[in-house]
């Protein structure tokens, strides 16, 4: 079941046996393959600390691997220009306290140089799409997690990224906002079609966003499992359905192998 | 809500006016001497008939205690800056902001005294000194707690050094520079007149602590306790001053002045 040659070819990230060792000497990552095709949504599953947020720094240019390749685009030009359409998106929300919503969300335009008005178009626009019009003035700390963390996603979706990189974004949120933000998550993708890396360690969640899920071992962590999810058109409907549950045992059967293996 | 606003002034107030009544009340009724302890009224008499002479000298000192504010906020800023854009720089210069704090100004002020031949350059000298290191400790404090994940966030964007100095780094130093500010205020004010008296300068350029140490020398205790008083109104108004700047600054966000709903 793993993705096939011509995807390989056309792929908008790749990583080509990337090690990773830290300075106090933890290594977090070891002969890393993986690559993803432009439009896909890939979940990198695996259990707390077997370097799946690593492997998103890696890939922001965050971090540089100890070995091995960490390609973008097809070549150094393209790469330049997919790094500076990024959107990343932190475990925790990481707004600028001392800013508006739609202040921290303009940034990420004022840091590229984007026109005032345009920037309050655009804001506008990306706050909309998180259903946040109304609290653009609001400050983050008159607002809730599940808040903080739509603020976080329209920060990212305003620049346009071509790549979306989230790093266990909805892991500190509770389980009814997570559903919600999980639901406007793939519509949006529907919409909008960026290629999306997604870190998490629910088997729920990567199932239900995904259309690709790889699965990692624990450390020296590893894409042991490499899984295509067919587009069922994400709904509640689906979430309930007995394909989903497969699939989703499916998942789980193969992180429990992966995690025996190392033990 | 309002019960609590009011009682807040009212209880300081209140303790403010039982502790003045009772120095008047051991005064009179304690048959005092008045060189000993002069009572509150003639202090605030003196006040009023020795404005001729304090009042100047409350300008002159308020004018070195402002002046080496300033200067020590845009000196202090502007190390704390120039030292977190590189380790190196921090690590060679700041030894020396350190053994510019610790040395007493009393012992400092003799040394710079003799050699700046204006005497008012020489305290002001003497009060940057001191107001100066509060504002850089805390100032490059904030700078390098900037929140980690925003600072890789300004990276991603693109964000130069400088863009990021002034939309990440410095809002985020903000609470802490203030902090810096109103301690330097309250000992911008104690160095001024501590610099003065290891001075000694006197005349018509000389300030509070100079009037303060002639009226001592001549017995006129009323006059030592009016130049007192002025000494601590300024010391509070300095105090009050940068605590209302500081709470207006940060009102938007800052846990510290934020009002709290319960």
């Amino acid at each position: 079941m793993t993705a096939g040659g011509a995807i390989r070819a056309a792929a908008i990230v790749r990583l080509t046996s990337v090690a990773k060792t830290f300075a106090n000497g933890v290594r977090a990552l070891d002969g890393v393959d993986l690559s993803i095709a432009p439009g896909e949504f890939v979940s990198l599953l695996g259990p707390s600390g077997c370097g799946k947020s690593t492997i998103l720094r890696l890939v922001a240019g965050l971090s540089s691997p100890s070995a091995g390749a960490v390609t973008l685009g097809g070549s150094p030009e393209e790469a330049a220009r997919i790094r500076r359409e990024i959107g990343f998106v932190f475990q925790e929300p990481t707004l600028m306290p001392w800013a508006t919503v739609a202040a921290n969300v303009g940034m990420a335009l004022k840091l590229r140089h984007v026109p005032h008005r345009e920037v309050q178009d655009r804001v506008a626009e990306a706050l909309a799409l998180v259903g946040l019009d109304s609290f653009a003035k609001a400050y983050p700390r008159q607002l809730s997690g599940g808040m903080k963390m739509r603020v976080s996603i329209a920060r990212a979706l305003v620049a346009r990224p071509k790549l979306l990189l989230l790093d266990e974004p909805f892991a500190a949120l509770d389980e009814i906002t997570r559903f919600r933000l999980n639901d406007d998550l793939v519509r949006l993708w529907h919409e909008f079609r960026w290629t999306v890396l997604f870190v998490t360690h629910s088997v729920f969640e990567s199932v239900y966003l995904s259309s690709r899920v790889l699965v990692m071992s624990p450390r020296p962590g590893r894409v042991v499992r490499d899984m295509a999810i067919p587009d069922a058109g994400r709904s509640e409907a689906w979430r309930m359905s007995p394909e989903y549950n497969a699939l989703a045992r499916e998942v789980s059967l193969a992180l429990h192998a992966a995690m025996a293996e190392a033990a | 809500m309002r019960r609590t606003a009011l009682l807040s002034v009212l209880v300081p107030v209140g303790v403010l006016a039982l502790t003045v009544l009772a120095w008047h009340l051991v005064v009179t009724l304690g048959d005092v001497e008045t060189y000993d302890l002069p009572a509150p009224a003639l202090v605030v008499e003196t006040l009023f008939r020795d404005w001729s002479i304090l009042g100047p000298a409350l300008w002159v000192t308020l004018k070195l205690t402002f002046t080496a504010l300033a200067l020590a906020v845009v000196g202090g800023v502007a190390l704390a800056v120039l030292m977190a854009q590189s380790r190196w720089i921090a690590l060679a210069l700041y030894p020396y902001a350190v053994i510019l704090q610790v040395t007493p100004v009393v012992a400092l002020a003799p040394i710079i005294v003799t050699r700046i031949p204006d005497t008012q350059t020489a305290l002001l000298v003497l009060a940057f000194v001191v107001a100066f290191f509060p504002i850089l400790t805390n100032t490059a404090q904030g700078l390098r707690s900037v929140d980690h994940n925003l600072r890789d966030w300004f990276d991603l964007n693109g964000a130069g050094r400088l863009r990021r100095l002034w939309h990440l780094e410095a809002p985020s130093a903000l609470p802490y520079f203030l902090t810096g500010l109103r301690i330097a205020g309250g000992i911008a004010l104690i160095a001024a007149v501590v610099a003065e008296f290891a001075a000694g300068s006197s005349g018509a350029g000389s300030g509070l602590a100079f009037r303060l140490f002639e009226a001592q020398y001549r017995l006129n205790t009323p006059r030592v306790f009016a130049a007192l008083l002025l000494l601590a109104i300024t010391g509070v108004a300095i105090f009050a001053l940068t605590s209302l700047l500081s709470a207006w600054a940060l009102r938007n966000w800052h846990e510290s002045a934020v009002p709290r709903d319960r």
